[in-house]
């Protein structure tokens, strides 16, 4: 009998216990679980700080979802070693776990440059799990002035899940713009212009060169005061298990289509991983929720032997701040197609008869049709790219593409 | 297998009743006046086409639903081979608009997400869309697998 084990406790690894179960019923499942809570949905524990969510709306699985899959979840356990030889995980509490197939679903952890002063700063938080926010909840009061260093996704919805609950929030990044990981410059602008709207300031190409206690000071000049201090200032994957027995390691967890590392028996998914990029053919760490749950699907039923492919992987993100939604995916290379307003904006990137990227801000369009041509790579040539430019629509395909997208009668 | 909602382009007069006839049945009023008038209308399957070809949307029911692995908030998910949302859940987010190949997620009047259930939730117990059609140009049937 198999006896999969499984590092890590979100949303790849629980998409990796489904996989196994579809292919094999009766496989042990060990899950080491550092989190000390059931699996919840991480991206929401910004709404959850604003309001719109709640414990009871935020499982990412049913209460009875463990059970279901015959699982065994050690809570509060955390790995410390692999031992590749033996096939065995070894855990912090000096227990072994033995495994046939192991998959690293460890996600990634804040990054935290190393500031002069850092430790001076009494309220200090990162925004990644759910003890996070309820750190921020019980830390924050209405009085409270919230510098972030970080305006990026992380950095961006951690502001807007707090603003109701202090005085203030002011944002500080590196980079010249906002969301530098998903936009580009006049894109930013724009968020940049609503954020600020809803009363957010932001100190951009400027870092931190010192803290003490409630003073940051920017390389700028530039000098701050604050009562809480939240780092956003990027994710790093977590491969140190891995790095250490020797496997390769790029940025993440160098994985094949089918999740499989370097290491016999050993699978990455999700956030620690690094995959292909379909747009642009090059392996990346694509940390996302639709990213991380296809490729623990896929890592899962490769596990229990059977025969999964995700190839399609490619970097898209959609959020909003205040009712203003961007939408993003592919990679920004290529032709310029572009429609812009004061408050909104489309751009359309296009290469070797290819829709590579695109960016939309402030729109409602049925966007899914655009990432399914990135996705699918179909040729710009096949389809009326005049219409299609200006109108997310399937209309813009030939009928018969359509008659087998939608099983219309022929 | 399972039955879906298909429509022939060939017969769809491009009336977009369907889209009235939806609105209507997921609006829990059980008359078409009140739901309906004067009031912008959020159905969950929409007409598109030009004045050659007029064709209406709705969920496809994925075997393999990319929406459903996509979503943040674990809203929607998979029942009985028929996708469907809790809007409790949904946070209005757009990732599934964000992914969905045929454009068939949109957002409600309340900035949450909504989409095609086939009338098995509501009052109407079988699609209102397919009742409606005035050319029989909409059809609930089996047909075989959608990727």
């Amino acid at each position: 009998m198999k006896k999969y084990v499984i590092i890590g406790n979100g949303a790849a690894a629980v998409n990796c216990i489904e996989g196994i179960r579809s292919t094999d019923e009766f496989g042990e499942i060990v899950v080491i679980s550092e989190e000390k809570h059931k699996v919840y949905c991480r991206p929401l524990i910004s709404y959850y700080l604003e309001g719109k969510t709640d414990l009871s709306h935020m499982g990412y699985r049913g209460e009875d979802f463990y059970e279901k899959m015959q699982c065994r979840v050690l809570y509060g356990r955390k790995a410390v070693a692999i031992l590749p030889e033996s096939r065995e995980v070894k855990l912090d509490d000096g227990t072994v776990v033995a495994y046939t197939d192991l998959c690293l679903a460890t996600g990634s952890s804040p990054f935290i440059p190393p500031f002069e002063g850092l430790s001076s700063v009494k309220k200090q938080y990162t925004f990644m799990t759910l003890d996070d926010a309820f750190g921020l909840e019980r830390g924050i009061c209405q009085s409270d002035h919230v510098l972030i260093i970080g305006a990026g996704l992380i950095g961006l919805k951690c502001a807007e899940g707090i603003a109701g609950r202090a005085a203030s929030v002011t944002l500080c990044d590196l980079a010249d713009h906002v969301l530098p990981g998903i936009l580009d410059a006049e894109g930013a602008a724009l968020v940049q212009t609503h954020l600020e709207e809803h009363g957010f300031h932001f100190c951009l190409n400027d870092s931190v060169a010192r803290f003490k206690k409630n003073t940051a000071y920017l390389k700028s000049g530039a000098v701050i005061s604050f009562d809480v201090l939240v780092l956003a200032c990027g994710i790093s994957p977590n491969t140190s298990l891995f790095q250490d027995i020797g496997g390769e390691v790029g940025r993440g967890i160098v994985v094949d289509d089918r999740m499989r590392t370097s290491v016999e028996n050993i699978y990455a998914a999700g956030d620690c991983a690094e995959g292909a990029d379909v747009s642009t053919g090059r392996k990346r760490v694509l940390a996302m929720m639709p990213n991380a749950c296809m490729q623990g699907y896929t890592a899962g039923v490769n596990m229990a032997e059977g025969n999964k492919v995700f190839d399609k992987a490619l970097p898209m993100n959609a959020v909003g701040f205040f009712g203003l939604h961007v939408m993003t995916a592919g990679s920004y290379e290529g032709e310029l197609y572009e429609e812009k307003t004061e408050k909104t904006m489309k751009r359309l990137f296009t290469e070797d008869d290819l829709l590579k990227g695109f960016i939309l801000i402030g729109s409602d369009e049925r966007a899914g049709i655009y990432t399914s041509m990135i996705r699918e790579q179909t040729p710009i040539s096949s389809v009326h790219f005049d219409l299609l430019k200006k109108t997310a629509t399937t209309a813009a395909f030939p009928a018969e593409t359509r008659r087998k997208k939608f099983g219309g009668v022929v | 297998m399972m039955k879906r909602v298909y429509v022939n382009e060939k017969w769809c007069l491009g009336c977009h009743l369907c889209e009235y006839y939806c609105a209507f049945a997921n609006s829990g009023l059980s008359d078409m006046v009140l739901a309906l008038k004067g009031k912008p209308i959020y159905p969950r399957i929409h007409v598109e086409g030009d004045e050659k070809i007029s064709y209406a949307v709705s969920c496809r029911h994925c075997e393999d639903p990319i929406c459903v692995k996509s979503c943040i908030a674990a809203a929607l998910s998979k029942d009985n081979g028929v996708i469907r949302i809790d809007k409790n859940k949904c946070v209005g987010c757009y990732t599934c608009v964000l992914v969905c190949p045929y454009g068939a997620l949109a957002p409600g009047e309340d900035g949450v997400m909504q989409k095609c259930e086939l009338c098995l939730q509501n009052e109407c117990g079988e699609p209102a869309c397919v009742k409606g059609c005035p050319n029989k140009a909409i059809v609930y049937e089996e047909r075989g697998e959608m990727i």
